[in-house]
C-alpha cells in the first residue's frame, strides 16, 4: 500500500482551531486541507510551532505526514540541501520532493590551485531556464592519498573557498575522522560516504559523535545494504542515512543497477518497508573508474547514468565532469521531473524581445505556459527574427485549452498591452495570434482597438508565416506605415 | 599516580570487564532461551570504565525486538545489560535480512504489435519488429518476468531536404539530399532497424506533391531497405488522409506503419482502407490521456487492436519532456491494471528532442559544441521515455541509435554484476581533471 495522507479531519483536529490566520488561510481547516496535499508546511502554522501547549499536537502531525523515504539534512554554514522526504514513487501520484542534489567531486591528491578552481567553478555554475537559476549543489570530498592530514586540508580548504554542503567520501574511518575534527559540526554538516560491510561499526561511530548523516554502500548486495540500514538504524540508533547499493554500468551492471534503485524505492514507498526508506545516493561518477577510452565517451556516460539514476529516484548524485555540455541536461532535467504535475508551469506575463526588434517589428501574442512560451521563443530564434513577443497571464494554460477555458481572452490581451507600454514600443497596431486562437480573434480587435492577424498553429511555422506576410508591402496594407 | 597503584588499578578493572563479559554472556545466553537467574547483580557504572574497542568485544547483544515479546524477568536483564553495553562502549553484531523482491500486482497486458512484413506474411521485409506484450512496467527485474518485446529504433527520412542540424548533416553528409540513399546509409552504415519516411513535400503549403509521387517513394525505399518502413505525412490532416490511403492501398501486405492519425482527422475516410491491408497505425494523442482513449476507441471501429501504436509526444530536455514522460507512466500503469483503451506500445518521436534551443544552438564555449549537445539531447531523451516503457524510436541521429542499443543490451542482461566491488573504484583513483 502506498502512502496516504491523514484525512483533514484527523489533521484539523490537533491544529489549534483558533482560526487566526497567521498561515495566510481563512482558518484552520483549510490549513489542513492543503496540509495534507503538502502544499504547505506544519511551520507554516506559526501557533503550532511557537506556543508549548501545541508541541504534542505538532509531534503527533509530524509523525502523521512524515515521508516514508526520510529526509535527510546537509549543512554548511551558508547552505542547506535536503535529499529524500519523498511521498511517492510516481510523480503523478503527487509530485517528488526535494530536487536530486547534484554533487561535482574534488579530491586531496589534486593541487589547491586546481582545487580551488573547481570549487569556485562548481559554485559559479548557473543556466537561466525558465526564469529560473538552475544551479549545483553540493561538493564531494574525495580522498585518493588516503591519508587523514591531507584530505583534512582539502576539506578545510573545499569549506573555506566554498559555500556549498559536503559530502566527504572515504571508507576509511580515521581519514573521515580527520575531516569532521576539521568541519566541527554541527557549523557544517557533511555527508559521509559510506560505511560499508567491512567499516560500518567505526563509520557508525564517527556519525553518531558528530551528529552527522551516513550513506551506507553495499555494491551488488542487497541483502547487505539493507541489514547495514537495520542495524545502523535500530542497533546504533543513527537517524540520518542513506543507501547507495552501487552503481554498475555494461552488461550484468546496469540492470542491476537499474533493478536496485527502482526496487529500493519501490519497497519505501509502496510496502513502506523502514530499512529501505532512506534518500538513494547514485554515483555516476564510477563510469569513470569504470570505463576507459576516449574522455568524451566517458562523459557522454556519465550524463546517461546522472539522466537515468535521477529519474530512477536519486536523491543525490556524485558526478565528476565539469563541462557544460554534460551538466546542462542534468539540471534541466531535474527541474522538469520535480515540477508539480498538478499544476501548470508559468512564466510571468509581459512584453519579451525576441532578436532585436524595432517599431516596426511584429508583435506575436502567446500564453505564459512555460512550455507554450519556451516553444515559440525557440521557435521565433531559430527562425532568426525580430520580434516582441507579448506574453498573457492565463495562469499558466496552453493556447487552446487557454481559449477554451476563457483565460486567453480579448479583455486579457487589452490588459496585458497597457500594462507593458506597447503603443510607445511599436508604431503599428497589428498583433499576430496564434493559430489555435483564431476563435479569439474578433473580441482581441474589439477590445484592443488593434488589427488582428491570425498565425500559424504551430510556433515552427513562425519564421515561414512572417516571410510571407510581415512584408513591407503588406505591412503598407495593414497599417498605412 | 605511583607505578603500582596503577597496575593494581589495571588488574582491577581487568577483572571487572571479565565479570562483565561473564554476565553479558549469561544475559545473551538467557535472552536467547527466554529464562534468566539473576543474582548479585548490582553494578556500579562508575566502577565500569572499560575501556574497550569495539572489535575487541567478543559478546553479542541480541537486538531489542526480541525484548519485546520477552518476560519482564528477561526485560530486566536486558535492562542490565544495556547499561552494560553503554559504559563498554556499544556492541553491535550485524543483525542480517534478507531483501525481499516487491510483489507488484498487474493482471492487464500491452498488445503486442508487428511492424513490416515478411515474405511469408506476404511482404518483402527481411526482418520484422514486435513490440509490447508487457505485462509489467517497463525494467521491472522480477525473478522470472521476462520482458516479451525489446524496444526498437529506426532511423529518420525526410522526402526532401530540409533545415537540419549539422551534427546530422555531418552524419549523412550528401545522401541527405536522395531519401533513398538515406535510408541506405542508416540502415547500412548506422544499424537503423527501421525506417521513418517523412512524406513531407505533401505538405500543400510546402509542394503539394501528390499521393502518387509519395508512392513512388515509399516504393523506393522499401526497395532499397529490407527493414520495417513507417510511412509519415506532413501533418495537414485533410492530405494526409489522402495520401495514406493512396500508400496503403499500393503496398498492401508490406506491413507499413501509418505515422500518424489523429482526432482532427476524418478517420473514416482513411481507416476502412488501412483495415483491408496489413498495415498497422501510430494513433498521436499529444500528452492526454482521455484524447488517446477517444481516438483508440474511434479507430477500433475499422483497425484491430494487435495493429495500433499510441504516441504520447514527447518534448526535449527542458521543452515538455515531464509531461511526456508522466503521460506515458500513467497510461502504461493504467494500461497494466486493465484499462484496454490504453493497452498499446508507445512509439516515440525522439526527432522532437532537437527542438530544445539548447540542442541547436551555438552557446557559450563552456557549454560545449552544439554536434555533441545536439546528440546528447536525442539520447537523453529518449532514455527518459525508455524507463516510462517506450517501445519504438524515431530517431535522427546515428549517436543515438548506437548508445540506445548498447543501453538496450544493458538492460536486457541478466542483473548481475560481474565485480560489483568496482562500484567504489572511483572513491579512491584519481581521475583526469577536467
Ligand atoms: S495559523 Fe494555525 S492556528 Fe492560525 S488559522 Fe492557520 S492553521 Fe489555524
Amino acid at each position: 500500500m502506498p502512502w496516504k495522507p491523514p484525512t483533514p479531519i484527523e489533521v484539523y483536529q490537533l491544529l489549534p482551531k483558533t482560526n487566526c490566520g497567521r498561515c495566510g488561510e481563512a482558518n484552520c481547516m483549510a490549513f489542513a486541507v492543503r496540509l495534507i496535499s503538502l502544499e504547505v508546511k506544519l511551520e507554516d502554522c506559526p501557533p503550532l510551532i511557537e506556543e508549548e501547549r501545541y508541541r504534542g499536537s505538532y509531534e503527533k502531525l509530524r509523525g502523521l505526514l512524515s515521508p516514508p523515504i526520510k529526509e535527510v539534512v546537509l549543512r554548511s554554514p551558508k547552505r542547506i540541501v535536503k535529499i529524500g522526504g519523498k511521498y511517492v514513487l510516481f510523480r503523478h501520484e503527487l509530485k517528488y520532493h526535494n530536487p536530486t542534489a547534484i554533487a561535482v567531486d574534488v579530491d586531496d591528491s589534486m593541487e589547491t590551485e586546481v582545487i580551488i578552481k573547481r570549487v569556485k567553478m562548481i559554485e559559479g555554475f548557473e543556466y537561466e531556464y525558465v526564469g529560473q537559476k538552475l544551479k549545483l549543489d553540493a561538493i564531494a570530498v574525495r580522498s585518493v592519498t588516503n591519508d587523514p592530514k591531507k584530505f583534512a586540508k582539502t576539506v578545510y580548504t573545499v569549506a573555506e573557498n566554498s559555500t556549498l554542503p559536503l559530502i566527504l567520501c572515504s571508507t576509511n574511518p580515521t581519514v573521515v575522522e580527520a575531516a569532521l575534527d576539521v568541519l566541527n559540526p554541527p557549523h557544517h554538516r557533511p555527508l559521509i560516504y559510506a560505511a560499508t560491510k567491512d567499516n560500518w561499526r567505526e563509520m557508525a561511530e564517527i556519525a553518531k559523535r558528530f551528529d552527522v548523516p551516513l550513506t551506507i554502500t553495499a555494491p551488488g548486495d542487497l541483502d547487505m545494504l539493507v541489514s547495514l540500514a537495520k542495524t545502523l538504524s535500530e542497533d546504533m540508533e543513527l537517524k540520518e542515512l542513506a543507501l547507495d547499493p552501487g552503481c554498475l554500468v555494461g552488461v550484468g551492471g546496469l540492470s542491476y543497477t537499474i533493478r536496485a534503485y527502482s526496487w529500493l524505492r519501490y519497497k519505501a514507498a509502496y510496502d513502506l518497508w523502514r530499512y529501505a526508506g532512506y534518500p538513494l545516493v547514485g554515483t555516476p561518477i564510477s563510469v569513470w573508474a569504470q570505463m576507459g577510452g576516449d574522455l568524451r565517451d566517458v562523459m557522454w556516460w556519465e550524463a546517461i547514468l546522472a539522466v537515468m539514476l535521477m529519474t530512477r529516484y536519486a536523491d543525490l548524485i556524485i558526478v565528476h565532469s565539469l563541462d557544460g555540455w554534460v551538466l546542462l541536461p542534468q539540471v534541466m532535467w531535474r527541474f522538469q521531473l520535480y515540477t508539480d504535475p498538478r499544476k501548470p508551469v508559468s512564466v510571468p506575463p509581459g512584453l519579451r524581445e525576441i532578436g532585436k526588434p524595432d517599431e516596426m517589428s511584429p508583435v506575436l501574442v502567446t500564453t505564459n505556459y512555460a512550455l507554450t512560451y519556451s516553444l515559440v521563443l525557440s521557435d521565433a530564434e531559430k527562425a532568426k527574427v525580430n520580434a516582441w513577443l507579448l506574453v498573457i497571464d492565463t495562469e499558466g494554460l496552453a493556447v487552446d485549452v487557454s481559449v477554451a477555458g476563457r483565460k486567453f481572452t480579448g479583455d486579457k490581451v487589452a490588459e496585458t498591452i497597457k500594462s507593458t507600454g506597447l503603443e510607445k514600443r511599436v508604431s503599428h497596431r497589428v498583433l499576430i495570434i496564434p493559430g489555435k486562437a483564431a476563435r479569439v480573434s474578433g473580441e482581441v480587435e474589439d477590445m484592443t482597438k488593434w488589427r488582428v492577424l491570425v498565425g500559424p498553429t504551430d510556433s515552427s511555422e513562425i519564421g515561414k508565416w512572417l516571410e510571407k506576410n510581415w512584408t513591407p508591402e503588406k505591412i503598407k496594407e495593414l497599417t498605412g506605415l | 599516580m605511583s607505578k603500582v597503584s596503577k597496575s593494581v588499578k589495571d588488574e582491577l578493572k581487568a577483572r571487572q570487564e571479565a565479570t562483565v563479559y561473564s554476565l553479558l554472556a549469561k544475559i545473551t545466553e538467557a535472552l536467547e532461551k527466554g529464562v534468566i537467574e539473576l543474582y548479585n547483580v548490582e553494578i556500579e557504572s562508575d566502577e565500569l570504565e572499560v575501556r574497550l574497542t569495539p572489535q575487541q568485544i567478543p559478546v553479542v547483544v541480541t537486538p531489542p525486538q526480541v525484548v519485546t515479546e520477552a518476560k519482564p524477568e528477561v526485560k530486566a536483564a536486558y535492562e542490565v545489560a544495556k547499561a552494560v553495553e553503554v559504559i563498554a562502549k556499544k556492541v553491535v553484531e550485524l543483525v542480517r535480512i534478507a531483501f525481499e523482491e516487491p510483489k507488484p500486482q498487474f493482471s492487464g497486458r500491452v498488445v503486442e504489435v508487428r511492424l513490416g512484413a515478411s515474405r511469408k506474411d506476404g511482404g518483402s521485409r527481411d526482418r520484422v519488429i514486435v513490440i509490447g506484450g508487457h505485462t509489467m512496467p517497463a525494467y521491472y527485474y522480477l525473478v522470472g518476468y521476462k520482458p516479451p518485446h525489446p524496444p526498437a529504433f529506426g532511423g529518420d527520412v525526410f522526402d526532401m531536404r530540409i533545415g537540419l542540424p549539422r551534427a546530422v548533416k555531418l552524419a549523412f553528409g550528401d545522401a541527405l539530399d536522395n531519401p533513398v540513399e538515406w535510408a541506405r546509409v542508416w540502415v547500412e552504415k548506422y544499424g537503423a532497424e527501421a525506417v521513418d519516411i517523412h512524406l513531407i513535400s505533401t505538405d500543400p503549403i510546402i509542394k503539394d506533391a501528390s499521393p502518387e509521387e509519395a508512392i513512388k517513394t515509399v516504393d523506393a525505399i522499401l526497395q532499397a531497405v529490407k527493414v520495417p518502413v513507417i510511412v509519415g505525412g506532413s501533418g495537414n490532416p485533410e492530405k494526409d488522409v489522402k495520401v495514406f490511403k493512396k500508400v496503403v492501398e499500393a503496398f498492401p501486405s508490406e506491413g507499413l506503419t501509418i505515422n500518424s492519425l489523429n482526432l482532427d482527422m476524418k478517420l473514416e475516410d482513411v481507416c476502412p482502407y488501412i483495415a483491408k491491408t496489413n498495415a498497422t497505425v501510430i494513433d498521436f494523442s499529444p500528452m492526454d490521456l482521455d484524447k488517446a482513449e477517444q481516438i483508440n476507441r474511434k479507430v477500433y471501429d475499422w483497425i484491430p487492436r494487435e495493429r495500433i501504436v499510441l504516441d504520447l509526444n514527447i518534448g526535449g530536455i527542458g521543452y515538455g519532456t515531464e509531461y511526456g514522460f508522466t503521460a506515458m507512466e500513467r497510461a502504461r500503469l493504467s494500461a497494466l491494471i486493465g484499462n484496454e483503451l490504453l493497452q498499446h506500445p508507445f512509439n516515440v518521436g525522439a526527432a522532437n528532442a532537437w527542438g530544445a534551443r539548447e540542442a541547436w544552438i551555438t552557446m557559450d564555449p563552456y557549454w560545449g559544441p552544439k554536434e555533441v549537445r545536439g546528440p546528447l539531447w536525442e539520447t537523453l531523451t529518449s532514455l527518459i521515455c525508455l524507463l516510462a516503457g517506450a517501445d519504438y524510436y524515431m530517431l535522427v541521429h546515428p549517436l543515438t541509435v548506437k548508445t540506445m542499443k548498447a543501453v538496450r543490451e544493458y538492460l536486457f542482461s541478466e542483473p548481475k554484476p560481474r565485480e560489483p566491488e568496482k562500484a567504489l573504484d572511483w572513491l579512491s583513483k584519481s581521475l583526469p581533471v577536467i
